[in-house]
C-alpha cells in the first residue's frame, strides 16, 4: 500500500533533477562577486529547507502518532528524521564549501543561519541514541514521538534565538529568501528547490516502503514457521530448522 | 492540582533535605569548574564577554547534573509506580520536578555566584546584581522547564547519563546565548546595561514555549 505512485514520483524527481542541474550549470548567470562558487548556492540553500522542513514535518507526524496510537505515523515520523539528518550533513558540507570559497574560512560563526543549523543537526543526531536505547517498542514510538514534537517546536525559536545573537553581522551576500535576485537566478533557484523537495519525498516513501516490506515478510516468516510447527506436530516428526524454508512464494 | 504538584514538591525537597544529594553536588561542581577555568584560561581575573561565558557554561553543565538524578528516585526505588497508579493529572508530576528542579538551580546560583564573584571576577557585582538576578530566575525558569522533559524522556533509556547531556545540551544554546548576552554588560563595569530588555524577552518566549510544550507532552511519558 505504501508502493503506491513510487515509480510516477521517482520519474518526476529525476527529470526534476536534470532540468534544475541544466539549469543551473548552463541558463543560471555567473555571479557578479563570487563567480562559479555560487552555484553551490542552489544545492546548498534548497538542501536546508528541505531538511528543515522534514524534521517540522516530522513533529507534525509525532502528534498524528501520540492522538491516533496508529504506529504507522511513527514510522512516517522516524523515516522523515532520519532522511532529513542525512540532508543536513549534506547542508554543512556544502556550507563549509561555500564559507570557504567567498569569506576563505571553513566555518564562520558570523552567520546565523549555518549556527542556527548546526544547533538543530547536533539536537537531531540524539534523536536514533534516544530512540534505540528503549526497548518496548509502544514505549519507543511515544517517546520519539515525544522528542521529534519538542525538538520541531526549537527549530524556529532556535533561529530566532541566533539570529538575535548577530546584532552586527556581515551584509548579507545573497538573500536566502530571493527578494534581490534576478529572475534567471530566481527560477533556477525554485527548480532546483521543487526537485530536491521530490527527491526528499521519493526516498522517504521508498524508504517507507521497503520497512513495510520487510515487516510484512517477517510477520509472514513467522506465520509460516508456526503452521509448519503444528504440521510437524501433528505427523510426529521433529520441525526442520528455519532456515529451509523458501520464503519467496509467499512473499507477496 | 495544584495541591498534587505541592505534595509531590514537598516529597522531593525532603528527600533532598536528608539526603543532600543534589544541590551540595551541584555547588561544589560549580566552584571546581571555576577551579578548572582559572587555570584553563590562565587568568586571575575576568570580566565582561568572558565572565559571562564563564558563568553560563558552569550553571548548564551544574543544570546536567541535577536533570541526571531528578527522576532517579522514582525509578529505582518504584515511586514511579505509586505516581502512575495514583489517580492524578500527570501535569501536576511535570510541574512539581520542574519546580524542585527550579529551587535547586537558585540555592545552586545562591552559592556559585557569590564564589564566582569571590575567585573570578574582576567588576564589582553588587550594582548590577538587581538585573543579574532577574535574567538568572527567568533563565532557571527554562532551566527548570526543559530539564524535567529531558529527565523524563532519558530516565527510560538504557544509557541514560550518556542522553541527558547529548539531549540537553543543543537545547539549552537558547539560554546560553540569552544569558551570556544579557549579563556580559553587566560584567564589564560599564553603568547602563544596555539591550537588558532584548535578552530577558528571548527567555520569556522561550521559557514560555518550553513550559506549554513540555505540558503539552508530558502526559505521554508517564502513561502506562
Amino acid at each position: 500500500m505504501y508502493g503506491k505512485g513510487l515509480r510516477p514520483l521517482s520519474i518526476a524527481s529525476a527529470a526534476a533533477l536534470g532540468t534544475a542541474l541544466g539549469l543551473i550549470f548552463f541558463y543560471a548567470p555567473l555571479d557578479a562577486d563570487q563567480g562559479f562558487i555560487q552555484k553551490i548556492f542552489y544545492v546548498h540553500v534548497p538542501l536546508a529547507i528541505v531538511a528543515l522542513c522534514g524534521f517540522m514535518a516530522a513533529g507534525i507526524m509525532g502528534i498524528r502518532y501520540l492522538r491516533s496510537g496508529d504506529r504507522s505515523w511513527d514510522m512516517r515520523s522516524y523515516v522523515a528524521i532520519h532522511l532529513s539528518i542525512v540532508l543536513a550533513v549534506g547542508v554543512l558540507i556544502t556550507g563549509a564549501i561555500w564559507a570557504k570559497a567567498s569569506w576563505g574560512h571553513w566555518w564562520v560563526w558570523d552567520e546565523p543561519t549555518l549556527v542556527s543549523f548546526l544547533i538543530i543537526f547536533l539536537l537531531y543526531c540524539c534523536y536514533q541514541p534516544l530512540r534505540f536505547s528503549i526497548e518496548d517498542p509502544e514505549r519507543q514510538a511515544r517517546y520519539a514521538a515525544v522528542f521529534s514534537i519538542v525538538a520541531g517546536a526549537f527549530v524556529p525559536l532556535n533561529f530566532v534565538a541566533v539570529r538575535l545573537a548577530q546584532a552586527f553581522s556581515h551584509p548579507r551576500v545573497l538573500s536566502t529568501t530571493g527578494g534581490n535576485m534576478p529572475g534567471s537566478m530566481r527560477l533556477t533557484f525554485l527548480v532546483s528547490l521543487l526537485a530536491i523537495a521530490l527527491l526528499y519525498i521519493t526516498l522517504w516513501k521508498l524508504e517507507l516502503t521497503s520497512k513495510n516490506a520487510t515487516m510484512q515478510l517477517k510477520r509472514l516468516r513467522r506465520r509460516l514457521e508456526l503452521e509448519l510447527d503444528e504440521q510437524h506436530v501433528a505427523a510426529g516428526a521433529p520441525a526442520p530448522p528455519v532456515g529451509t524454508v523458501p520464503a519467496q512464494p509467499v512473499g507477496d | 492540582m495544584t495541591r498534587t504538584a505541592w505534595a509531590i514538591l514537598r516529597k522531593d525537597l525532603q528527600i533532598e533535605l536528608r539526603t543532600k544529594e543534589s544541590v551540595p553536588a551541584m555547588a561544589l561542581f560549580s566552584v571546581t569548574v571555576f577551579v578548572l577555568f582559572h587555570f584553563g584560561l590562565k587568568r586571575n581575573e575576568i570580566e565582561g564577554d568572558l565572565a559571562a561565558g564563564v558563568l553560563w557554561v558552569t550553571l548548564i553543565l551544574a543544570t546536567v547534573l541535577a536533570v541526571n538524578r531528578l527522576f532517579v528516585n522514582e525509578r529505582e526505588q518504584g515511586g514511579i509506580d505509586g505516581l502512575l497508579l495514583a489517580p492524578i493529572d500527570r501535569t501536576a508530576v511535570f510541574l512539581a520536578k520542574a519546580a524542585a528542579l527550579f529551587l535547586y538551580l537558585v540555592l545552586v546560583e545562591v552559592v556559585a555566584v557569590p564564589a564566582f564573584a569571590l575567585l573570578l571576577l574582576g567588576p564589582d557585582l553588587l550594582k548590577p546584581l538587581p538585573s543579574l538576578v532577574a535574567i538568572l530566575l527567568l533563565a532557571d525558569l527554562g532551566l527548570a522547564a526543559v530539564g524535567a522533559l529531558v529527565s523524563a524522556l532519558a530516565v527510560e533509556t538504557r544509557a541514560r547519563d550518556l542522553i541527558v547531556p547529548l539531549l540537553l545540551l543543543p537545547l539549552l544554546v537558547p539560554v546560553a546565548i540569552a544569558g551570556a548576552n544579557g549579563t556580559s554588560p553587566l560584567f564589564s563595569g560599564s553603568q547602563s546595561p544596555h539591550e537588558l530588555g532584548k535578552w530577558l524577552g528571548l527567555l520569556g518566549l522561550y521559557d514560555m514555549v518550553f513550559l506549554l510544550v513540555s505540558i503539552a507532552v508530558f502526559d505521554f511519558l508517564l502513561e502506562d
